[in-house]
């Protein structure tokens, strides 16, 4: 094993099977070789990183440059997601650094039972990504053009009734979000049916999409990040869904999510994936019948 | 083949990629395991935002936030007058 004396620290990616294979010449973060390490019925997925950017508390402050994080998380991702695509992966948070191999496999050790359990409850699952935006409430009238066909003068118009057209544009803009918000709720039941578990994440805020994308390098290949393309015009994010799909069946699943687009005209859907089942690495912790999604 | 897309290759937004790197996965103990999800971590900007998040996104399917709440203004009172 590797000596810490060359200042460097075991940055561990991901956990599987011993006898699992992972895909050759995979490269984590700083381009460095992915290795196992084993223990047990057990491997993880690591590699070598400089001490001088992941030892605390310097990666503290890291973690505040979203270039650095994004980087980080990029190559994390490759290297769990590549795997998956191959195997089962059980994949761990982002920057778990350890000093050396030994404390690796000391891990290892003494999650066994709870990562054998994950792992094969995982086995032969991906995940993918649903979100739903309410479509750009109607309005007709845009800025710049205040009054729709017919309509009074603003000087001929009462205060009364400036207040009642003002409410009545209210109610519309609610009921309409309100209309968006029971499809997203629609859509969100479907798929929770369709796959074996759901799990919601926090609907995604458009000012920090916005910050995130714009602070984005971009990736290897020299293209923007995604998240830096010229923004779609869209209303608020009503549902950011992860569901758990049996590889097999992700054709379905995306069939599946294509339909419910398709008769839901209020929204507008977004599929991300496969991931590896990263939303779902506390199900074995909890009870199976109350994992198993509202159905 | 049958699946749509192969997955890690296609471009990913990194807003996408944190929902999943900063709340999910597998967290153990080690020697220098981080606790990245204590929000604390994260700061200056991108804490002030996702705090931001925290206290202003409505939890999925919650009822109508803050608009729907308006009943108390005017506007609302006026309705209440209107014939």
């Amino acid at each position: 094993m590797t000596t810490r004396q060359d200042g460097r620290l075991t940055y561990a990616y991901a956990v599987l099977h011993r006898g699992a294979r992972p895909p050759a010449g995979l490269l984590g973060i700083g381009d460095a070789p992915v290795r196992t390490v084993a223990e047990g019925s057990l491997a993880a997925l690591v590699s070598d990183v400089p001490a001088a950017e992941f030892d605390q508390p310097g990666v503290h402050d890291r973690l505040e440059d979203l270039t650095w994080l994004e980087a980080t998380a990029r190559a994390h991702r490759g290297v769990v997601d590549e795997t998956a695509a191959a195997v089962g992966v059980l994949p761990l948070r982002l920057v778990t650094v350890y000093r050396d191999e030994d404390a690796v496999r000391a891990a290892l050790a003494a999650h066994t039972q709870r990562f054998e359990r994950l792992l094969s409850r995982l086995e032969g699952r991906l995940e993918w990504g649903v979100k739903a935006y309410a479509q750009q409430l109607p309005d007709d009238r845009k800025p710049g053009d205040p009054k729709p066909n017919g309509r009074k003068p603003p000087e001929a118009e009462s205060g009364r009734e400036f207040l009642r057209r003002r409410l009545r544009d209210r109610k519309a803009g609610d009921a309409a979000l309100h209309e968006a918000d029971g499809m997203a709720r629609a859509v969100h039941d479907a798929l929770a049916r369709t796959a074996e578990h759901s799990r919601l994440h926090r609907p995604q805020d458009g000012r920090l999409a916005e910050a995130v994308a714009a602070s984005g390098a971009p990736d290897a290949a020299g293209r923007a990040p995604a998240g830096a393309r010229p923004a779609v015009s869209r209303g608020p994010n009503l549902l950011n869904g992860a569901y758990l799909v049996r590889r097999e069946e992700a054709g379905t699943f995306a069939e599946r999510v294509g339909e419910l687009a398709a008769r839901s005209p209020a929204l507008r859907i977004e599929l991300t994936g496969p991931w590896a089942p990263y939303s779902f690495t506390d199900l074995a912790d909890a009870d199976d019948e109350a994992g198993r999604s509202t159905s | 083949m049958s699946t749509p897309a192969a997955g890690p290759q296609a471009p990913v937004a990194l807003i996408d990629l944190l929902d999943r790197l900063l709340a999910g996965g597998v967290v153990i103990a080690g020697d220098l395991t981080l606790r990245i999800a204590d929000v604390d971590l994260v700061r200056v900007d991108l804490r002030a935002l996702i705090s931001s998040v925290n206290e202003n996104v409505p939890s999925p399917f919650a009822e109508l936030g803050p608009d729907g709440a308006g009943a108390a203004e005017p506007v609302y009172v006026e309705e209440a007058r209107l014939p």
